[in-house]
């Protein structure tokens, strides 16, 4: 291998079936399990990041459930005050970290290389990698909650309820640990997309040319990367406090701060809202012009509101913090930063129904599910923007008006257009529809139970009613909205449900979709469904923002042309092409690694770290660390068929 | 909230239905809008490559809309900023001050004065003056808390190491509930009080009884239940005037005048107190107060004893 094997000129060439069989080889996983355990293609892996962040809503559901039953009138004993206080952390930290973030890298994970015509994430042995510790972190944090003792201070956990003095058992060492592990997944993620942008691009899709999820995902990373250090450093301290006597937290003489906590916290959290909801808003921007038979109205706008939200929206976290008796002129002026954080959102929803208005409808359910995400997005935007103006917020705080809020926000901007994407996406998934009819049952009874659900909490949080309490006692009139809203969450509770039933039942029997089933416009679907293990069989050229409907949106018969079946061929070994960041000039060849045990092994590693740190069994740490480091010189052990070796080349 | 009832509420609720209003105003226009752009033109059915429309068009809307969006929002925020300064501060300074700390789940009052002797402690129930501003002093005992009367003002936290001051008035004579806020743990939900705002005449009357101390009963059943309660309760209880001075709990000096038992769990009578005493954990399981261990007579004494506290 020289280094003229980087950049040789590959040949250029058109799709030709012995081609694709090489390519089969060279791409495909191993059958069986050893095949399952070690792959790095990112469509698996992609799979099973929704898979996986699917069964944990599904817990996190259940949990809700329960507790709505308690509190479906008042006084009710259906649960103890412990039950409830774990299950309700257990619920919000399940949604926010094991579900809402995760199902989007799935599907961040599964589109990207195929929405950027390439071969691959850049870094595929760390895609494989975030996964794992995502689901060992997932399974970390349940294992407290199966053995009796969950997270029960809340998601937001904050101190000194959560220190040693006031909570005990494990369960915050648990939360703390599992916290800081899903830290370094995500920040691993979160690194990979970024580069991945930067030099995974077909040639000529230069970044006026990606679709919007691609933006949505890419400010999300980059808002992880630097959002994340703050909440694992805020959750090692505490774990410091409470294993190791340090007293950052100690409020009792100690010399520590409760409100140190909650800046790091809310410097995290608040970024973290905006992390999981960008992404969807993206496949929403994607996925609705296909259905409005026409491009999505103020592209440029839309991206740019993607990255000004992104921006506003580390400027604002101190609104979770209007009550903590901050000095007025600091109120101000981050009350006046969250109202004004509305004008992007206003960008976006303008453009979405300036596209339905401008276009033709077609019917479909995934149609259905985007077209009501902008009313559901409307609805959680005003309610956060209430809860800016501060006088107003120190009424509306820590009641159920912010429950009604951050659900029509989670639910709303990520739960709908997930669901929407799955109807959109699963024939590119699977080579198979899903079932229009159940969808249409599916959608209906999502909509209308989650607007019976969670309406009325805006109500009951203006008649007073405390968020995270357990019971409440009887004539405070909240029975009947509060009964309302238990009968709400179970019709959207069935509503997912069918959800689940239509995919399981439309993998086997669904109708075959073909590669291009809704006629769409990008690369994605220019590729068989469900795509090869290589992707395309030779490397896209892109001239516009919608490759598949170039022919028809052209103004003139001798615009340039983007080519989706026709251009490099690279076929020794794993090869992608990289190229330049802004206008994604080819300019070498990169030699992709092959599936690999490292990660998983790594994974467990690090994840036997933390479980020696909760046992403080220090031989434990110190036996994981040394597998750690052993499996990360096995991983960084230079490769002659990457090219990271300077053997003089025998081929 | 809706029944605003002093100075800072109804300062408040102008700007709260204001916002509402812009708000359904927002979620109107976007659904009619949102049904408008569907249903102008019949739908069409998919089929295998179809007419796609060109990339023009439909960026006035954007404009347009934004545009009023954004003019909405700085208006709200201007109106936010003056709300702001209007609730700062009072138009006077405050005459009384109270301190208030939460504790894990109940509420700790004290009455400041220069005066020491006349310096007094009571729990969950607050008695202030009406048509005057009064000062507040709140300290969280333990973990965090919040303090919200819903129709006087918005919430502030009390936080562990920090004392966060603010201030009250009501406008009217009544009775207000009110609640902690912020998630503190198992008893969280029952974790309530009441203010009493009193005429000034009714408030100086109430003050000057409270700084007295309550009289220990000269014998027979009453005298034998303060007995029992400094042996049983005395450690974490106080009472006035008794030897019964324990910190741990709420201080119960006229007890017999409270309005509720427990931080706003119970109603004030005598059955409930007993129901109290015989199982506090069945009421509000968690809380700190442990069952204490006394006969049926013994717990009758101490009720009876209790009630004399006026
Ligand atoms: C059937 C579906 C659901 C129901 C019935 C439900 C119900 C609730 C309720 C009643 C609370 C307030 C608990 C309390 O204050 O005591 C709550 C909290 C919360 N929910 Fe949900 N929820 C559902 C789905 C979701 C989803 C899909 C998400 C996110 C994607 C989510 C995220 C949250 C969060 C972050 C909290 C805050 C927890 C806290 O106060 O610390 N929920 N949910
Ligand atoms: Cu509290």
């Amino acid at each position: 291998m020289t280094i003229s094997d980087y950049t040789r000129a590959p040949s250029v060439g058109t799709e030709q079936p012995e081609l694709a069989a090489r390519l089969q080889k060279i791409w495909e996983t191993a059958p069986g399990i050893g095949g399952w355990l070690s792959t790095v293609d990112h469509k698996e892996i992609g799979l099973r990041y929704i898979v996986t962040a699917f069964a944990f809503l599904i817990l996190g559901g259940v949990e809700a459930l329960v507790f709505r039953l308690q509190l479906s009138w008042s006084d009710r004993h259906l649960l103890n005050p412990e039950q409830y206080d774990q299950l309700f952390t257990m619920h919000g930290m399940t949604m926010i970290f094991l579900y809402a973030g995760p199902v989007l890298s799935g599907f961040s994970n599964y589109l990207w290389p195929l929405l950027l015509g390439a071969r691959d994430m850049a870094l595929p042995r760390l895609n494989a990698l975030s996964y794992w510790i995502y689901l060992f972190a997932g399974i970390f944090l349940y294992a407290a909650f199966a053995i009796g003792f969950g997270p029960n201070d809340g998601w937001f956990n904050y101190v000194p309820l959560a220190a040693r003095a006031y909570n005990g058992g494990p369960n915050i060492d648990f939360y703390a640990l599992g916290m800081i592990l899903l830290g370094i997944s995500t920040t691993v993620g979160a690194v990979n997309f970024v580069v991945t942008f930067m030099r995974m691009r077909a040639p000529g899709m230069s970044i006026n040319r990606v679709p919007i999820l691609i933006w949505g995902t890419l400010t999300a990373s980059m808002a992880n990367i630097f959002a994340i250090p703050a909440v694992s450093l805020a959750f090692f301290l505490l774990w410091m406090d409470r294993n190791v006597g340090t007293h950052f937290f100690d409020t009792a003489g100690g010399g520590g701060s409760a409100m140190l906590w909650q800046h790091l916290f809310w410097m995290f959290g608040h970024p973290w809202v905006y992390a999981i909801v960008l992404p969807a808003m993206g496949m929403v921007s994607d996925g609705l012009p296909v259905f409005c038979r026409r491009p999505l109205v103020g592209y440029s706008a839309v991206a740019l509101a993607t990255v000004a939200t992104m921006v506003l929206g580390f400027g604002v976290w101190v609104h979770h913090m209007f009550a903590t008796g901050l000095p007025n002129i600091s109120l101000s002026f981050f009350s006046a930063a969250s109202i004004i954080i509305a004008v992007p959102s206003a960008v976006g929803v303008f453009a979405w129904l300036a596209t339905i208005w401008t276009g033709r409808p077609v019917f479909t359910t995934p149609f259905l599910f985007f077209a009501s995400f902008i009313l559901l997005f409307t609805i959680g935007g005003v309610s956060g923007f209430m809860t800016g103006s501060v006088p107003v917020d120190w009424q509306l705080t820590d009641t159920y008006f912010v429950v009604a809020h951050i659900h029509y926000v989670l639910i709303g901007i990520n739960v709908f257009p997930v669901a929407g994407a799955i109807y959109f996406w699963f024939p590119k998934f699977t080579g198979r529809m899903l079932d229009e009819r159940l969808g249409r049952w599916n959608f209906w009874t999502m909509f209308v139970g989650f607007n019976l659900g969670f309406f009325p909490m805006h109500i009951s949080g203006l008649l007073g009613m405390p968020r995270r309490v357990y019971t409440y006692a009887e004539g405070m009139g909240w029975d009947w909205l509060n009964l309302i809203t238990t009968l709400g969450s179970f019709v959207f509770a069935a509503g997912v449900l069918m959800l689940i039933w239509n995919v399981l039942k439309s993998v086997r029997s669904g109708a075959i979709a073909g590669d291009n089933p809704w006629d769409a416009p990008t690369l994605e679907w220019a590729t068989s469904s469900p795509p090869p293990p290589y992707n395309f069989v030779v490397i896209p050229t892109v001239q516009s923002r919608h490759p598949l409907w170039e022919d028809r949106l052209a103004s003139r018969p001798d615009e340039a042309r983007s080519h989706p079946h026709a251009g490099l061929v690279l076929e020794h070994g794993r090869e992608a092409i990289g190229t330049d960041p802004l206008d994604a000039q080819p300019d070498i060849i990169l030699k992709m690694p092959g599936d690999s045990y490292a990660p998983l092994v790594f994974a467990i590693a690090v994840t036997a770290i933390f479980i020696g740190l909760l046992l403080l069994a220090w031989w434990l740490v110190a036996l994981a660390a040394v597998v750690t480091a052993a499996t990360t010189v096995g991983w960084l052990w230079p490769e002659r068929n990457l090219g990271e070796t300077r053997e003089p080349a025998r081929d | 909230m809706a029944g605003a009832s002093g100075a800072k509420a109804s300062a408040t609720l102008p700007l709260t239905w204001g916002v509402i209003g812009v708000s359904v105003a927002v979620m109107v226009i976007v659904a009619a809008l949102l049904a408008l752009a569907i249903w102008r033109r019949p739908g069409i059915a998919l089929a295998t490559r179809m007419a796609i429309g060109p990339d023009k068009g439909g960026t006035n809307f954007l404009w347009v809309g934004v545009g009023i969006s954004t003019l909405a929002l700085l208006a709200t925020i201007v109106w936010t900023v003056k709300v702001l300064a209007e609730i700062g501060k009072p138009t006077v300074t405050p005459a009384l001050t109270i301190e208030v700390t939460a504790h894990q789940w109940w509420w700790e009052v004290r009455y400041l004065d220069n005066d020491t002797r006349a310096i007094f402690t009571t729990a969950n129930e607050i008695h202030i003056p009406t048509g005057t501003p009064v000062q507040f002093k709140l300290i969280g005992g333990d973990v965090i808390h919040s303090f919200w009367v819903p129709a006087l003002a918005g919430k502030t936290d009390l936080i562990p190491g920090q004392t966060n001051e603010i201030w009250l008035e009501a406008d009217k004579p009544g009775t207000y509930r009110g609640q902690c806020t912020e998630y503190c743990g198992l008893e969280h939900a029952k974790m309530a009080f009441v203010v009493v705002a009193d005429t000034p005449r009714d408030f100086a009357a109430w003050r000057s009884h409270q700084i007295a101390p309550d009289v220990t009963p000269g014998g027979g059943v009453l005298a034998s239940g303060a007995v029992y309660f400094g042996m049983k309760c005395g450690s974490c209880h106080a009472v006035r005037g008794s030897d019964a001075a324990g910190v741990l709990g709420p201080d119960l000096s006229h007890f017999a005048t409270r309005q509720t038992i427990a931080a706003g769990v119970l109603a004030n009578t005598p059955q409930n107190l007993s129901a109290w005493i015989d199982d506090p954990q069945g009421i509000k399981p968690g809380n700190l107060m442990q069952k204490p261990e006394l006969s049926l007579e013994q717990r009758g004494q101490i009720v009876a004893y209790l009630e004399t506290l006026k």
